[in-house]
C-alpha cells in the first residue's frame, strides 16, 4: 500500500492504495464520489473522464499513484456554486442531451474540455472531439446540439422536438 | 490487474536503475499498457513510471533543424507545439485515439510498443527518425523489428524521437471501426533526396516501408504513379475488420490519398 | 405555441439534475457495511465435459473469504424460461436446464463455472487463477444450419437434439401459400442475415446479495428494467425464496435495451452466496465479462420469398428463419423469433397469405434474447429488404409499390393473427417523402459524384406490436407471466401526489413524463407529482419496461388509478360543496358546481379525506390512495416510414450516414422532447446494427467481437443529425391515453433503410449486387464492389 495525496475538487484528498488501483476506482471507492462511472475495460467509453490538471483523462488508464500531487476535478465539482447546473448541464438538460445518464458525467467532462480549448466548436469538431466517449441512449443528436448551444451558438435550426 | 509496486523516478538515470529491477517494466502514457495490465496479459512486478521525468519533455529543434520530441511527450502536446515545423506529423498526433488518451499516450511509449495498427511509427519510419534511448541513438530503418517488437533492449527507455522536416508530407488514415486505430495508414515524405512511404495497421509484420511506391515516387510525384503498384494481400493482417487483400487493397488507395494531398 | 405543462408539453426531465451533478445512484454506487466481492471463473472453452473443479489451492489466497461451484448449487433450480413455444406439430419445445454455475458441462465461452467470494474485487480474481479445472474439450457447433444436422454435436445430452423447437405460423395457412406462390406472376426470393448483438447499456451488470440473519428477509441489488420478475423468476423458481422475504431493488439503471430484462445467474448466486456467507456479496461486470454473459441479440439467417401478381400485387409471403438461441434458453428467448416475429410478418401490406416458419437452435454461444425490437426488427428487415428487390426485379418504385400494398382500412386483422387497431401509412410516407426532401435527393447525388463519391436512396416503412401485452392471449402463446402493469397513486393531506408504478424508468424518462399525465388530469402543477419506481418493497407488482410498454400499459394503470382517485375526490367535494356528486367538475385543480360559482381546490379536498372533520364518513373511508392493474386488451401498433441517404467512397467502401429522416405515427404523444430523444436513440443503434456492429465467433465458438477493440459502437462521428416527425398521429383506441409507444421505432425501422440506400448507391455505380449482409462494412461494400 502506498499513500497518495491529491486535491480533488478543491479540496485535499489522500488514502492508501495499492500499485494497481485505478484513478477511478480511488475516486469512487475511497473518495466516495460515484459520479464518476466505469464502463469499459479497454479505455474506450469515456464514462471516467474526469480533469487531471485541467486536462481531460479516462480516470480508468490512470493509476491511483500516478495522480499523487495532482488537481482532480469530478462531475461532482461542475455545478454553480449555489447548486445550481452550469452552461454545460444546463445545455444538456434544455436540450435532453441524457438519457439513462451513466456516460453524462464523461460527456459533461469532455464537453467542458473542449470548450476551454475550442469555444465555439463545429458541428464536425465536436462530434471528433467525443471519440472517446460513447453513448448508447441518445445517438447523440442531442449532445452535439447541447454542446454547441452552451458554446453560445444558435441550435434552433437543427430541429427540435 | 495483478498488483505491481510503482516506481516513479524524476530522471532518465535513475529510471534505468528502477528498470534493473526483477520483472520491472516501463509505463509511459499507460493508454495501451493499463487495459493490457487489466486483461491480466502482462504481470510485470514493478512498473517504472516515466511520467515524472522533465527531461525527457517537450518539443525542440536542433541545429540540423530536426524536429526533437521528448520520449514522454504526449501527443496533445505534439499536436499543439509542431503543427508549424511539421505539420503532417502534428495532424497525425492530433487524431491518434481520442482528445483523453491523448493528454496521456506519449510518443515513446507509441514507439517502443511498436502496436501494429499504432499511428506514430508509420511517422518515425518514413521521416527516417532516429530513435535516442538512454544508451544510443538508433536509426528508424533498424528500430522497428516486427508486430510488438523493436531494436530495444530490456530496460532501454525511449528518451527522445529526432525528425528530419520533409519537404512536405501527409499521413493519411482509415480507421478500424472499434477500436480507431488505422486499419491501414500510410504516411509519405517527400524529402529532396527521395520519397519515403510508411505503412501502419496492415502487416502482419508491423510497420513497413513500401519501397516500390517509394522508387515510383522520387521519379515522378503524383497520385497517378502509385496507381498500378499494389502489395502482396498474403502477407497483410487478416481478421474480422478486413482481408489481406481489402488491406493491401486499402495500402495503395491511401498512399495515392497522401500523394493527392500534397499535389 | 408549444404547451408549457402537461400532455403533449416538451417538459425539462428532472431526473437529468441528479445525473448531470454525480448524483446518481446506480447500483455500483451501492457499498453495505461488511460487503464482500465476487468473481466469476468463466469458461474458456466453448463445449466441454467438466471433470473436476479444484479449488483448494485458491481456499488458501488472500482475502478469499467462500468459493462456490456449481456442486453447491445442485439442490438448487434451474435459470427459468418464462415463455414455452409449442411447435408445428403440437409438441412443446425442447428446454435445458440452466445451472447457476456450470455443472456436468460447459456450454459456451463465458459461462460461470466457479465463483470466489473475497474481501476486495482483486483478491477474487487473484484466487480464481489459482483455481484448477480439467474440462475434456468437446467439438463445438456454432452454425445453426450446422447445429441441426444429423451427427451434430449435441449440446444438452437430454434433449434429442439442438432443435429447441421447429415453428410454423400460421400451419393451417401453408398449403394455400405454397398455392399461391405456384400461380403468382412473379416471385422475388432473398436470403439474408440479421447480424448477432450485444446491447451494450453503457452501464454494466452489477448485483448486491444482502441478507438479514435476524429476519430471514433477502434483498438484491440489481441492475434490471424489472424489479418485480426478478423477484417472481428467482424466488419462487431458483432460490426457493417467498416474495415477502426477497426485496430486489432496481436503483438507478444506466441503460437497459432489453438485456436487463432476464434474470441471471449472477443474481441468482449474489442472493444466494450473501446467505451462505452471511454478508453481503457484491458482483461488477467488467465490460469484457459483459460480451461474454449479457444475453446477446438478434441472429437470425432467413431465406423469405414474395409472390405477386401480374399488377404487382403482394399475393403470398414465406420464410423460412433459423434462430439463435446460444446455449440455454434467456427469459424470453423463445417468444422473440416466434411471436414477437411471425406476428409482424404482414408489415404495412395486405398480403393476404403469410407462412412463417423459425427453426430455434442451441449452439455453444452466449444465450440469445430480446434486444430494442425483440423480433420485430429482424421481421422489418426480412420484409423491407425483401419490397425493395421485388421493386428492383420488376423495375418499379420501390415508394409506389410500397404504396401500392398498403392497407388502408382499420381495424385490418393481418393473416397472421393480429389487429392492428389504427394507422395511416400513406400520411407517414408522404410525411416522410416531404422531411427527407426526395426532390433534392438527384443534386445531392450529383454533387457526391462530383466528389467522386457514390450518393444512395433507401426507404422502408415498419409496423411494430407494442403496449405488450395482453395476458390472456400471450398465456395462450405460451406466456408463463401476465403482462399488465400496476400503479398505485397515493395523495398527501396537502395534495401532492405520490406514483407507485411497476414500470422502470432507465433512461425514458418516466418520472417526468408520468406526471405531466396527472397534472393533466387534475389541473395541477407537474412539480406536485412524484415518481417511484423500481422497488418491490414500495410498487405494486409490475412486470417492467420493455416493447415499448410504459406509458401503454403502465400510464394505463396511472390513468385507471387516477380516475379512482378523481372519482372519491368529487365525492368529498360534493360533500363539501353541498352539491350533487354528478354535478361536481374537476377542472385546473379545483373542483366547481356546474351551472355555479361555487367550487373547492385540490388541495382542500385532499385535506378533508385526511382530516374527515367534515366528511361523508358513513360513504366512504378517509384517506385518497387507489391502485389499479391495466391489463391491455390489443397490442398497439406504431408505425412509420424511414428514409436513409448514403455516400459510400467506392475505392474503400466507406459508407458515411448523410441523412436520416423518420415520420412516425405513435399515437398521441405526452412528451415530444423525450418522444424524439427516444427515435435518435433508436436510429442510431439501427445504424449501428447496418453498419457495423457485429458479434462474431470464431468456429471454435471463441468470441471474437469480445470487446470495444473489435465490437463497433456507434460513435458521434458516425451518425448525423437526425429528421424526425411525428406529428401523423393515429391515436390507440383501446387505452386511455391513445399512445402507441416509441422506444423501439428507431431500432425497427432504420436498418433495412440503410442496406436499401448502400445498394441504391452501388447500383448508381453499376454494380446490382442484389443483396449485402448487415453490418455494411467498408471491407464488405469493397468485397461486393470487387466482385
Amino acid at each position: 500500500m502506498t499513500q497518495v495525496k491529491m486535491t480533488v475538487n478543491g479540496k485535499s484528498a489522500s488514502g492508501d492504495v495499492e500499485g494497481r488501483t485505478l484513478l477511478a476506482s480511488f475516486l469512487r471507492d475511497n473518495l466516495k464520489l460515484t459520479g464518476t462511472h466505469i464502463g469499459c475495460d479497454t479505455s474506450q467509453c469515456g464514462a471516467c473522464v474526469v480533469h487531471v490538471n485541467g486536462e481531460a483523462v479516462k480516470s480508468c488508464t490512470m493509476l491511483a499513484v500516478e495522480a499523487d500531487g495532482a488537481e482532480v476535478m469530478t462531475i461532482e465539482s461542475v455545478a454553480n456554486a449555489d447548486g445550481s447546473l452550469n452552461v454545460i448541464q444546463q445545455a444538456f438538460q434544455d436540450h435532453h442531451g441524457l438519457q439513462c445518464g451513466f456516460c453524462t458525467p464523461g460527456m459533461v467532462m469532455s464537453a467542458s474540455a473542449l470548450l476551454k480549448e475550442n469555444p465555439k466548436p463545429t458541428e464536425a469538431e465536436v462530434r471528433h472531439y467525443l471519440d472517446g466517449n460513447i453513448c448508447r441512449c441518445t445517438g447523440y443528436h442531442n449532445i452535439v446540439k447541447a454542446i454547441l448551444a452552451a458554446s453560445g451558438q444558435d441550435v434552433s435550426a437543427l430541429a427540435a422536438e | 490487474m495483478y498488483d505491481f509496486d510503482v516506481e516513479k523516478p524524476t530522471s532518465i538515470a535513475d529510471a534505468v536503475k528502477a528498470l534493473g529491477r526483477e520483472e520491472a517494466q516501463p509505463l509511459s502514457g499507460g493508454q495501451t499498457l493499463i487495459p493490457t495490465l487489466k486483461a491480466r496479459l502482462a504481470m510485470p512486478s514493478v512498473l517504472v513510471s516515466l511520467k515524472g521525468i522533465a527531461e525527457m519533455r517537450g518539443v525542440c529543434l536542433d541545429d540540423d533543424g530536426r524536429v526533437c520530441i521528448g520520449g514522454g511527450t504526449v501527443h496533445a502536446t505534439v499536436a499543439k507545439e509542431v503543427a508549424t515545423h511539421y505539420p503532417a506529423l502534428a495532424g497525425l498526433a492530433a487524431r491518434i485515439g481520442d482528445p483523453a488518451v491523448r493528454n496521456r499516450g506519449t510518443i515513446g511509449g507509441s514507439v517502443a510498443n511498436n502496436d501494429p495498427s499504432a499511428c506514430y511509427p508509420s511517422a518515425v519510419l518514413a521521416s527516417g527518425a532516429t530513435v535516442v534511448t538512454n544508451a544510443r541513438e538508433i536509426a528508424a530503418d533498424d528500430f522497428f523489428q516486427g508486430m510488438f517488437a523493436t531494436a530495444l533492449d530490456e530496460g532501454e527507455i525511449v528518451t527522445e524521437v529526432k525528425f528530419p522536416v520533409p519537404e512536405k508530407a501527409h499521413y493519411e488514415k482509415f480507421i478500424q471501426p472499434a477500436s480507431r486505430f488505422p486499419l491501414v495508414a500510410v504516411f509519405v515524405a517527400k524529402f529532396a533526396d527521395g520519397v519515403r512511404v510508411a505503412v501502419t495497421g496492415a502487416s502482419e509484420d508491423g510497420v513497413f516501408r513500401w519501397t516500390e511506391a517509394e522508387t515510383a515516387l522520387s521519379a515522378n510525384f503524383s497520385a497517378e504513379a502509385v496507381s498500378g503498384l499494389s502489395v502482396d494481400g498474403s502477407s497483410m493482417i487478416s481478421d474480422l475488420h478486413g482481408s489481406g487483400d481489402y488491406r493491401a487493397h486499402l495500402v495503395g488507395v491511401m498512399t495515392k490519398r497522401a500523394v493527392a494531398a500534397l499535389a | 405555441m408549444p404547451k408549457d405543462g402537461g400532455i403533449g408539453a416538451s417538459s425539462k426531465r428532472r431526473e437529468d439534475i441528479r445525473f448531470l451533478t454525480g448524483e446518481g445512484n446506480y447500483t455500483d454506487d451501492i457499498n453495505l457495511n461488511g460487503q464482500a466481492y465476487v468473481f466469476f471463473l468463466r469458461s474458456d472453452i466453448a463445449h466441454g465435459v467438466l471433470n473436476s473443479v479444484d479449488t483448494s489451492a485458491a481456499e488458501a489466497m488472500p482475502g478469499v473469504v467462500k468459493i462456490f461451484t456449481g456442486a453447491d448449487f445442485e439442490a438448487v433450480g434451474s435459470i427459468p424460461c418464462g415463455w414455452q413455444v409449442t411447435d408445428k406439430h403440437g409438441e412443446v419445445m425442447q428446454e435445458p436446464r440452466h445451472p447457476v454455475l456450470a455443472h456436468g458441462k460447459v456450454r459456451h465461452v463465458g459461462e460461470p463455472i466457479a465463483a470466489v467470494v473475497a474481501e476486495s474485487l482483486s483478491e477474487a480474481h487473484d484466487a480464481a487463477e489459482a483455481i484448477v479445472v480439467d474440462i475434456t474439450d468437446l467439438p463445438a457447433v456454432i452454425d445453426m444450419k450446422e447445429a441441426v444436422k444429423e451427427g451434430a454435436p449435441k449440446l444438452h445430452d437430454d434433449l434429442t437434439s439442438n432443435l429447441c423447437y421447429d415453428w410454423g405460423f400460421v400451419e393451417e395457412n401453408k398449403g394455400a401459400v405454397d398455392k399461391a406462390f405456384e400461380e403468382a406472376a412473379h416471385v422475388t426470393t432473398l436470403e439474408l442475415v440479421n447480424n448477432r448483438l450485444v446491447a451494450n447499456p453503457m452501464e454494466p451488470r452489477v448485483a448486491v446479495g444482502d441478507y438479514a440473519r435476524g429476519t430471514g428477509d433477502h434483498t438484491l441489488y440489481t441492475t434490471s428494467q424489472n424489479p418485480h420478475v426478478i423477484r417472481l423468476l428467482m424466488g419462487a423458481f431458483v432460490l426457493g425464496i417467498p416474495e415477502h422475504k426477497l426485496r430486489v431493488v432496481a436503483p438507478d439503471v444506466g441503460g437497459g435495451f432489453g438485456t436487463k430484462i432476464f434474470h441471471y445467474q449472477e443474481e441468482a448466486f449474489c442472493t444466494f452466496a450473501a446467505k451462505a456467507c452471511n454478508r453481503p456479496v457484491k458482483w461488477t461486470s467488467s465490460r469484457s465479462e459483459a460480451f461474454m454473459s449479457d444475453a446477446h441479440g438478434r441472429d437470425h439467417v432467413t431465406k423469405i420469398q414474395m409472390a405477386l401478381d401480374k399488377d404487382n400485387n403482394f399475393t403470398a409471403l414465406r420464410t423460412d428463419t433459423y434462430a439463435n438461441m446460444g446455449a440455454y434458453l434467456s427469459t424470453f428467448a423463445p417468444s422473440v423469433p416466434t411471436w414477437l416475429h411471425g406476428t409482424l410478418m404482414a408489415g404495412n401490406y395486405k398480403t393476404p397469405l403469410i407462412y412463417v416458419n423459425v427453426k430455434a437452435v442451441f449452439t455453444n454461444t452466449v444465450p440469445v434474447d430480446a434486444y430494442r425490437g425483440a423480433g420485430r426488427p429482424e421481421a422489418t428487415y426480412q420484409l423491407e429488404r425483401l419490397v425493395d428487390k421485388c421493386a428492383h426485379e420488376l423495375g418499379v418504385d420501390p415508394i409506389a409499390l410500397r404504396r401500392q400494398n398498403f392497407i388502408t382500412e382499420f381495424p385490418y386483422a393481418t393473416p397472421v393473427a393480429v389487429e392492428y387497431d389504427t394507422g395511416d401509412y400513406v400520411a407517414t410516407m408522404d410525411k416522410l417523402e416531404e422531411i427527407s426532401d426526395i426532390a433534392g435527393f438527384a443534386a445531392r447525388r450529383k454533387e457526391s459524384e462530383a466528389k467522386g463519391k457514390l450518393r444512395g436512396f433507401g426507404v422502408n416503412c415498419y409496423i411494430e406490436a407494442c403496449g405488450i401485452a395482453p395476458s390472456n392471449l400471450v398465456g395462450q402463446l405460451g406466456a408463463r407471466a401476465g403482462l399488465y402493469e400496476s400503479a398505485t397513486v397515493r395523495v398527501n393531506a396537502t395534495g401532492g401526489l405520490v406514483v407507485m408504478t411497476g414500470s422502470h424508468s432507465h433512461g425514458q424518462g418516466h418520472e417526468t413524463a408520468f406526471p405531466q399525465v396527472i397534472a393533466e388530469m387534475i389541473g395541477i402543477p407537474e412539480d406536485m407529482i412524484e415518481i417511484v419506481h423500481g422497488d418491490t418493497a414500495n410498487t405494486p407488482m409490475g412486470m417492467g419496461t420493455y416493447g415499448s410498454r410504459s406509458l401503454a400499459v403502465g400510464g394505463s394503470a396511472m390513468v385507471r388509478a387516477t380516475e379512482k382517485i378523481i372519482a372519491k375526490a368529487k365525492k368529498i367535494a360534493s360533500h363539501l360543496l353541498e352539491a350533487s356528486e354528478g354535478d361536481i367538475e374537476l377542472k385546473d385543480g379545483a373542483f366547481s358546481v356546474a351551472g355555479t360559482d361555487k367550487s373547492v381546490a385540490w388541495g382542500d379536498v385532499t385535506l378533508a379525506a385526511y382530516v374527515p372533520h367534515n366528511y361523508p364518513l358513513e360513504d366512504i373511508e378517509p384517506g385518497l390512495e387507489e391502485t389499479a392493474f391495466y391489463d391491455p386488451s390489443n397490442f398497439t401498433y406504431p408505425s412509420g416510414a424511414y428514409a436513409c441517404e448514403v455516400e459510400l467512397d467506392p475505392e474503400t467502401g466507406q459508407v458515411t450516414i448523410e441523412r436520416f429522416s423518420a415520420a412516425d405515427d405513435f399515437g398521441n404523444i405526452v412528451n415530444p422532447m423525450i418522444v424524439t430523444g427516444q427515435v435518435h436513440g433508436g436510429l442510431a443503434q439501427g445504424i449501428g446494427q447496418a453498419l457495423m456492429e457485429n458479434c462474431t465467433y470464431d468456429s471454435d465458438g471463441q468470441l471474437l467481437s469480445a470487446s470495444y477493440m473489435d465490437y463497433a459502437m456507434p460513435r458521434a462521428s458516425d451518425v448525423p443529425f437526425y429528421t424526425v416527425d411525428h406529428s401523423c398521429q393515429t391515436p390507440c383506441t383501446h387505452n386511455p391515453l391513445g399512445v402507441k409507444g416509441c422506444g423501439e421505432a428507431g431500432a425497427i425501422g432504420s436498418p433495412p433503410a440503410v442496406v436499401n440506400a448502400v445498394l441504391d448507391a452501388m447500383r448508381s455505380g453499376g454494380k446490382d449486387v442484389g443483396h449485402i449482409d448487415m453490418p455494411v462494412t467498408p471491407a464488405r461494400v469493397w468485397a461486393a464492389m470487387n466482385s
